[in-house]
């Protein structure tokens, strides 16, 4: 468990160009990684095309009350960039001007944001379809002040997306620090009390599992079963769909897997399990990705290495849906992450499980 | 030349073994595939027996493998553990069985 960001530690890693060296070249001992742009070119499928714009995906800051040992973010208590309420105008601006049909606020730990209660509020008046929050479930318990979170949510029908690494409590404060779990089940027990995540609510409650190590999510459907079985036996918790996403080799993960000597075996895990037939509805291609500042991506992970957008738009205040649209995606080897097995996204699997 | 007997590495080069016999090698594959699809038995619990055969036939490989597998399954250390009794407690069962037939052997020859 990390005790403080990366960036707080003055690691290398901390720096995005040192990530991206180290992924790009790699430190092999056998043989080389065949590059992204390659792999995907065999498909055709090379450059990668931005799409329609369905979900605007808002990052409010890196603070969080939690240091996870896999956060791509590299969030955490000691980082302190956050979005302004005049950066997040700017953003409902383009929400009310552009098509997209999701919004997808996340962090750090979104609710820390002092503005975010004020933007959940100015944005559920503008006709989003689907209004998500990433809550990593412990900030319901780390304060007073968030207790009636579930409520909140409940009252502006926030989509409520939360991380649970297990279903039980080693594995779970492994990953994420010593009595997360606790916390987050009875986290869990208030939104179901709420009506979140029961069998015919509306109100929506997801979770997301991603490993606690070097391996590669299974099967979501399996996993998804296993969850809510151990969940409601154990806890009387229950919650809609689980969506399995992959680590990708960035930021603390990154720093895992070569502390751990574990970095070529993932690499090659990753190659090893390439679907052509999962890039075709990559995140990347439906979403854009905003950075605390303003600054676009095409998602979260391009944001933590600062690889802006291929376009002559670069801020949210320059927003242009024409000229954004088209825009080739820019990728690296750290893609493999989001079109390995049935694919990863925010979303899971970005191949459904009838396909 | 490799120091050592067993590689990791050669974990990844399995499939190069249709190479030399694309035939039986790819009905194997078909076949290994199949056996491991969702079926009266879910993959998860494939995956544990496997675990606990890998280690009952002691082939570094498989343990790599299928410690992998569980754990991309949600298998538990606990479970895991608990698999690997099972196999060692028919492995040494199986060893100790045949202590009858020792048994009726030497009441035969001995009586």
């Amino acid at each position: 468990m990390a005790v403080k960001s990366l960036k707080k530690q003055g690691s290398d890693l901390a720096q995005s160009n040192k990530q991206l060296e180290i992924l790009s070249n790699g430190i092999f001992q056998t043989g080389e990684l065949p590059t992204f742009k390659n792999k995907i070119s065999e498909s055709n499928q090379f450059p990668l095309k931005a799409k329609k714009l369905e979900i605007l995906q808002i990052n409010v800051g890196y603070m969080c009350n939690q240091v996870c040992d896999h956060c791509h973010v590299d969030a955490g208590p000691d980082r302190k960039e956050i979005m302004t309420r005049d950066t997040m105008r700017q953003c409902l601006e383009v929400i009310k001007n552009s098509g997209a049909h999701t919004l997808d606020l996340t962090g750090g730990a979104p609710e820390m944001n002092p503005d975010f209660r004020w933007f959940v509020e100015e944005a559920a008046k503008v006709g989003i379809k689907d209004f998500i929050v990433r809550s990593n479930l412990t900030i319901i318990r780390a304060n007073k002040k968030y207790y009636d979170l579930p409520e909140f949510f409940k009252k502006h029908n926030v989509h409520v997306v939360s991380s649970m690494p297990h279903w039980t409590r080693g594995k779970t404060d492994k990953q994420r620090g010593d009595g997360v779990f606790d916390k987050s089940i009875k986290a869990l027990q208030e939104l179901n009390a709420v009506g979140y995540g029961m069998p015919n609510s509306d109100f929506r409650l997801d979770l997301v599992y991603n490993p606690s190590g070097a391996f590669l999510p299974g099967d979501q459907a399996a996993m998804e079963k296993d969850f809510k079985k151990a969940l409601l036996e154990d806890f009387n918790i229950q919650f809609h769909n689980l969506f399995a996403i992959t680590n990708l080799p960035i930021a603390r993960f990154l720093d895992y897997l070569i502390a751990s000597e574990n970095y070529e075996d993932y690499m090659y895990s990753l190659v090893e399990a390439y679907n052509p037939a999962a890039v075709k509805n990559v995140m990347c291609t439906n979403t854009l990705s905003i950075s605390w500042d303003g600054y676009l991506f095409d998602c979260d992970f391009n944001q933590m290495l600062e690889l802006p957008v291929n376009s002559k738009v670069k801020h949210i205040s320059e927003y242009n849906e024409e000229l954004l649209e088209g825009r080739d995606i820019v990728i690296s080897q750290h893609c493999y992450g989001c079109t390995a097995g049935a694919g990863s996204s925010c979303q899971g699997n970005t191949i459904p499980a009838d396909a | 030349m490799s120091k050592t007997y067993y590689d990791p590495a050669d974990l990844r080069k399995f499939g190069n073994i249709t190479e030399w016999s694309e035939e039986l090698g790819n009905k194997f594959f078909e076949y290994y595939g199949k056996v491991f699809e969702e079926g009266a038995l879910t993959a998860r619990e494939k995956s544990l027996i496997a675990l606990a055969v890998a280690h009952t036939e002691q082939c570094p490989y498989c343990i790599d493998a299928y410690s992998k597998d569980t754990l991309q399954r949600g298998v538990t250390k606990e479970e895991m553990m608990e698999a690997i009794h099972v196999g060692a407690a028919i492995k040494s069962g199986a060893t100790l069985v045949h202590g009858v037939q020792m048994m009726n052997k030497v009441n035969k020859l001995d009586g």
